[in-house]
């Protein structure tokens, strides 16, 4: 279905390129190419693998694709909710560049060239960086300019490993045409040099893990999450995040591949493990001390992706499925808890998680979502995120006790704390309601959806999905040719 | 063969001054002196009585002729117009500049002696620029050195002439260090000002105030001979085409002309950056001779980086 | 370096000048001079892509030579250059602190790209290894102007500085990388440096100054900033 695949990424672009220059119904248009998107990727998704000049499908970007389109359009559902206040002009920006990033999103993941992979990350922050400025308050722009110089000085070195993949390849690879092409350097990937092939996942890995927010790469997220508006939000924690660490697992792939006779063959793991461990507990001790709501579930993303990286760097099936699994319900999940953010600090009028108080009270519909969410995140049972923390432990203790010991530590701290800061948001006294808005409504439902899908791959993991993880899972942490 | 070489050199020094104050004059629409004009001023030196502060002793008397000797010796060894001097074998790029650091020595132990102020401000500052200036000299060249695997100057120009024009990227930096360094060291815009007499910026002229006579025009002498001597030793080592490889009449005279076409190219070179750059603060300087000494480093950094295959 | 051809010491050459001016930009307090290092820095980078392209035929290459030519020597400091005179800023100069250390690990950074591509460089052909070297310290040499500089125009010439190391290490490695893929990154750099003009605008508007160190309202400590949307 090489035809659906390529929907999935052209419709986005050119609703992108619609929606500039079209101002009338732009949340329908949005809505209509998201859900159009999201249908061409389960299509695709659906049909067999492809490995073509531009764009593939293989069992690894299977997974990814499908929940991209998914966090999409239930985003897209919730957008015109939050467009309102911002009027017409706020919102002629705000699509196009949703869509564009979406179109980017969609690229990253189905493309076949490495190159391309680098060039729509890149895009991806180009698309975003004018939405974290959308306030156009001082905050706003200040986050946004740190997100921009940030990110952009990072995929720069993202980019140079890149070129170094390229260069063992051309060494390695008859055709120097094919030096940077997924399929073809899964096929060779034993035969690249495993000295080059070292350096550059280096280097990819400090690139997209600024990306992906790993620690101590991670200092622009928590200021743009402070700053952006939560569709957006939602779209980074849910997609980019997930995307950016995809690149790095096939980065990961061909290093393992080149480096498994080498002495230094488990250095990347080691990297990960590092990196991963760092970033659970800064940000599990930094949960606590948060006083704006964005920036707590900000750390709350670093964590999680810290939990994931962790998990690929085990390097076992059980332990890569854990982390697949870790990062759907994740993405899931916090897309879910954003939109549900965003409309719990439009009802309290604050975004201080000191002035939020008695959710319950205000408006228990809502409170009763950002209680479940928040639940999601920190980890509780029926929520898929519990399965995949205790797969990931049990897989960890296996091999590596101390170090699943300490991630555990870390776990507990990131859920007391989060325990810690919910808890009065939604049970404490409800404050005079002199600054509460009561009379906006939310449409609640695509968040419940999500959360309902992160319940049911907790409980039940039906067999499709368990199908898709188990394939991906297989694909990487068994060695390439 | 040896003393007209060193005759030569040191009759030429005072032209490429007078040369360069006449173009520096035109360039700011004076008319200016004739080129000749160091060498009528140090006939008319000679010619005068040295006056000798009743507070110094022997060693001011004796620092002009000890700086002299010492400059001359340095251009004695030089490949002026041929490879194959008399001094080819001793001619090593540690030896020239240590001549020319006794030469510095002599002049700042005599500008302390006679305990006036401003020759013990002048030989302060001029030390803590040649602190730096000489390090980088020594480093630029030595990233010469490693391309001609000799550190003897006579080798390093020959092995330059053998291997013809090469673009070499290590060249690139030294010659901007040297030229910085040099610069500096022969007291020229932006670091210092040949021309004024201001105590707040003057490190040079403030360290031959308190000679007069035969003494200054030994030291201004020793001045004109040290800027011939780094605009030959940049001539030789950035551009040695037309040296003579034997010692025929009419390849000394081809010689001869190429230099002259290379050293008038220099101080049009050297008039122009005097007339467009300002001076700059004392304190400056240091910065800019860091620069320069970074560039020498990265000299010899694209040396092992890009020329040397392994 | 003696059986060179003359294609491979121009190379060699052009990578020293890059190399140059790449430590211009680090030493330049003004930021005209700046634009222009970064400009020449591009057509440099440019030229190297153009020697390898007629030494190894590649069409291609020429190509995205000439189309770097374009943008990161004309075009981008071009409009750098208007946006200079649009914030009037002609005439500013940073004062940079502890300048000769900021050199000097500049110069460690050298010496670490070289310890760090040693091992590769072996392993190309002729000049290229060496080339990417210098890349390397031309990327790292931009991360560190990015660092040490307060003024955003100056912080974004060290962000091109980057992309021009990268494509210098691109050419050196791998002869030039596909023309989709080269298509795309200048598109990216294209449009990121649209961005940053209309960032230079806001950061303007909202602290007066181009001095990106008093964008410094967000901290671990600062409160929560209300009016916000949500």
């Amino acid at each position: 279905m090489a035809m659906s695949l390529w929907l999935a990424v052209l419709i986005p672009g050119a609703a992108a390129i619609l929606l500039a220059f079209h101002r009338q119904h732009q949340a329908q248009i949005n809505l209509w190419a998201s859900a159009l998107a999201c249908i061409a990727a389960l299509l695709a998704v659906l049909g067999p693998a492809h490995a073509g000049t531009v764009l593939m499908l293989d069992a690894i970007n299977k997974p990814f694709l499908l929940t991209t389109g998914f966090i999409t359009l239930t985003v897209a559902l919730s957008c015109p909710y939050f467009l309102e206040p911002a009027g017409k002009g706020g919102a002629a920006l705000f699509y196009p560049l949703f869509q564009a990033f979406s179109c980017t999103m969609q690229l990253a993941l189905a493309c076949s060239n490495i190159g391309i992979l680098w060039v729509a990350l890149e895009g991806a922050t180009l698309a975003t960086v004018l939405l974290v400025a959308f306030n156009r308050t001082p905050q706003a722009v200040e986050a946004a300019w740190k997100y921009f110089v940030l990110c952009g000085v990072g995929i720069a070195q993202a980019l140079f490993g890149t070129v170094l993949v390229a260069f063992a390849a051309h060494q390695a690879l008859d055709d120097p045409q094919q030096a940077m092409n997924w399929p073809a350097l899964h096929a060779a990937a034993s035969h690249l040099d495993p000295t080059v092939m070292g350096i550059a996942f280096v280097f990819c890995l400090v690139g997209y893990g600024t990306k992906a927010g790993l620690v101590p790469l991670h200092q622009w997220l928590p200021d743009a999450y402070s700053a952006a508006i939560a569709p957006l939000l939602a779209m980074l924690s849910g997609t980019l995040l997930n995307v950016a660490l995809y690149a790095l697992l096939r980065i990961k792939m061909l290093t393992d591949a080149a480096l498994a006779t080498s002495a230094s063959h488990d250095i990347p793991n080691m990297l990960l493990l590092a990196f991963g461990l760092a970033s659970t507990l800064l940000a599990a001790l930094l949960l606590l001390r948060q006083r704006d709501i964005k920036r707590l579930f900000g750390y709350s993303s670093i964590e999680h992706m810290g939990i994931a990286t962790f998990a690929l760097g085990l390097g076992t099936p059980l332990a890569t499925f854990a982390a697949l699994l870790h990062l759907l319900c994740h993405g899931l999940g916090k897309a879910a808890l954003f939109i549900i953010v965003g409309a719990v600090t439009r009802k309290a009028g604050s975004r201080s998680t000191e002035r939020i108080r008695g959710l319950l009270h205000l408006d228990p519909r809502l409170g009763w979502a950002f209680m479940a969410a928040a639940a999601a995140m920190a980890g509780l049972p029926p929520f898929g995120l519990f399965v995949s923390e205790l797969l990931i432990l049990t897989s960890a203790a296996a091999h590596q006790p101390w170090l699943a010991a300490s991630l555990a530590l870390c776990m507990v701290i990131a859920f007391a704390a989060l325990l810690r800061q919910v808890q009065p948001m939604v049970l404490g006294e409800a404050p005079a309601a002199t600054t509460m808005q009561t009379k906006e409504t939310i449409a609640l439902w695509p968040s419940w959806l999500q959360l309902g899908l992160v319940v049911i791959l907790g409980l039940l993991m039906p067999p499709p999905i368990l199908h898709v993880l188990q394939n991906a899972a297989i694909r990487i942490s068994i060695p390439l040719p | 063969m040896l003393p007209l070489q060193i005759l030569l050199f040191a009759l030429a020094a005072p032209l490429l001054n007078g040369w360069v104050d006449m173009l520096r004059a035109r360039l700011q629409n004076r008319r200016g002196p004739s080129p000749l004009q160091p060498w009528r001023n140090l006939r008319r030196l000679f010619a005068k009585e040295p006056v000798v502060p009743h507070t110094a002793s022997w060693l001011f008397r004796m620092a002009p002729y000890v700086m002299f000797a010492a400059t001359l010796l340095a251009s004695s060894a030089l490949p002026m117009l041929t490879v194959q001097t008399p001094l080819a074998s001793v001619t090593d790029v540690l030896v020239l500049t240590g001549f020319l650091t006794l030469a510095r020595v002599a002049l700042m132990i005599g500008s302390l002696d006679p305990g006036t102020a401003f020759g013990g401000l002048g030989a302060s500052r001029e030390l803590m620029l040649s602190a730096l200036a000489e390090p980088t000299l020594l480093l630029g060249l030595f990233s010469l050195a490693m391309t001609a695997h000799s550190s003897n100057l006579a080798v390093l120009v020959g092995h330059l002439l053998d291997t013809g024009m090469m673009l070499r990227p290590s060249f690139l930096f030294t010659l901007l260090a040297l030229l910085m360094v040099a610069g500096v060291e022969n007291g020229r815009l932006p670091a210092d000002n040949t021309t004024t007499h201001l105590e707040l910026t003057m490190v040079h002229e403030a360290m031959v105030l308190e000679w007069s006579g035969r003494h200054l025009a030994l030291v201004e002498w020793s001045g004109h001979m040290k800027l011939l001597f780094y605009g030959i030793l940049l001539a030789d080592l950035f551009a040695p085409w037309g040296l003579a490889d034997h010692a025929s009449p009419a390849m000394l005279a081809l010689a001869l002309l190429c230099l002259m076409g290379k050293l008038a190219a220099l101080g049009v070179v050297l008039a122009l950056t005097e007339a467009l750059l300002p001076k700059m603060r004392l304190f400056r300087a240091p910065g800019m001779l860091n620069l320069a000494f970074l560039l020498a480093v990265l000299g010899l950094f694209s040396h092992v980086i890009l020329e040397h295959n392994p | 370096m003696t059986s060179m051809p003359l294609a491979e010491q121009g190379v060699a050459f052009l990578a020293g000048l890059v190399l140059l001016t790449s430590f211009v930009l680090l030493s330049q307090t003004r930021l005209v001079p700046v634009i222009y290092a970064c400009a020449i820095q591009g057509m440099c980078v440019a030229l190297v892509a153009l020697l390898r392209g007629i030494v190894d035929g590649r069409g291609e290459l020429l190509v995205s030579a000439l189309l770097t030519f374009a943008l990161k020597g004309l075009c981008i400091p071009w409009m750098l250059d208007r946006q200079l005179d649009r914030l009037a800023l002609h005439r500013s100069a940073e004062v940079l602190d502890h300048q000769g250390l900021v050199l000097f690990s500049g110069a460690a950074l050298v010496v670490f790209s070289y310890w760090v591509v040693l091992p590769l460089a072996q392993m190309a052909s002729s000049i290229h290894g060496s080339v990417i070297m210098v890349s390397l310290a031309v990327v790292l040499l931009g991360l560190l102007m990015m660092v040490v500089r307060h003024q955003a125009m100056a912080q974004v010439v060290g962000f091109m500085a980057m992309e021009n190391g990268l494509f210098l290490a691109a050419v050196a490695a791998t002869g030039g990388m596909p023309l989709v893929v080269e298509l795309g990154i200048a598109f990216d750099v294209l449009l990121a440096m649209v961005l940053f003009g209309i960032f230079f605008l806001h950061i303007r508007e909202n602290i007066d100054s181009m001095d990106v160190d008093r964008l410094s309202a967000l901290t671990e400590e600062s409160g929560v900033v209300e009016k916000q949307w949500p």
